[in-house]
């Protein structure tokens, strides 16, 4: 059961990654692009996936646990951190050069040529290095 | 043009879907970089065959819409320097970070967590800024 759900959430999630457009890079980067062509579409994007998925957390609240069992996720940390910050200005970067993040890219991996095959490439060994660069940074400046 | 903004709510609406079931089901965060580098890393080992069954439905659903209404362009950038230096970027950061725009943007600002807003605010921010410069002022993208 709990890997049908997984497959109808991935079903869910790629479909509508494919549908709102977000696997045309042109449209991430139009949306990136305030100074020139600005593309306001993934902000549609965006709210129209925030909007179901507010209620789902609702829901968790009051459900005691997931329907196929275990536990619901602890509640978000409060810590901001330097690797939240680090971490996310480094993929702010290579999201905006490419115009790819990591769900669309494998949503368009079927037809998205070789392109997108060397990114996802790219992005496996990135998240191979991830873990070193990690506790290199940890062992570099001591954690606050 | 016009039909844009309603593609994007609509697709913007499945993806949230998509998340609720896992989050209602499984009992998961959906953020597809932490299920795409668990497997990488080996911290999801336990739970891969749960991966794999959420990324098998993100390939063919996509898959399926092309052949049954036709491609769509990617437009990716055929320029290897950049497509090797953006996916390394994107791998490494959303590792460190601990998630992406799915993780931290939806599913993460839908929780109102201030993880997920700051994150989303540094990528965007990071992001507004790469295209400035490597658009505008650089011309290379």
């Amino acid at each position: 059961m709990r890997n049908l759900f997984a497959l109808l959430a991935g079903s869910l999630f790629g479909a509508g990654l494919h549908i709102s457009g977000m696997t045309d890079t042109t449209k991430v980067q139009g949306w990136l692009d305030i100074f020139g062509a600005w593309d306001p579409t993934l902000a549609f994007v965006m709210g129209g996936a925030i909007i179901p998925m507010a209620i789902a957390w609702q829901l968790a609240r009051i459900r005691k646990s997931p329907l196929v069992g275990g536990t619901f996720p602890p509640p978000s940390e409060p810590r901001i951190g330097r690797n939240l910050v680090i971490g996310s200005v480094l993929f702010g970067i290579g999201w905006g050069l490419a115009g790819m993040c990591p769900g669309p890219a494998i949503a368009s991996i079927t037809y998205g040529g070789p392109g997108v095959i060397v990114f996802i490439a790219a992005m496996l060994a990135g998240m191979w290095l991830a873990p070193r660069m990690r506790s290199y940074l940890d062992s570099a400046v001591p954690a606050e | 043009m016009e039909m844009d903004w309603i593609r994007g709510l609509l697709g913007g609406l499945l993806i949230g879907t998509g998340g609720a079931v896992y989050l209602l089901a499984n009992g998961r965060v959906m953020g597809a970089s932490g299920i795409i580098g668990g497997m990488i890393d080996g911290t999801g080992r336990n739970t891969a065959a749960e991966r794999l069954s959420f990324l098998a439905g993100v390939i063919a659903l996509p898959l399926l819409l092309t052949l049954a209404f036709g491609g769509v362009a990617t437009h990716i950038t055929s320029n290897l320097a950049v497509l090797v230096a953006a996916g390394l970027l994107v791998g490494i950061g959303t590792r460190i970070a601990n998630g992406c725009t799915s993780g931290h943007g939806v599913c993460g600002i839908s929780r109102l967590s201030l993880r997920g807003i700051v994150a989303t605010c540094f990528y965007i921010g990071a992001g507004g800024i790469t295209v400035l410069f490597f658009r505008h002022l650089l011309g290379v993208i």
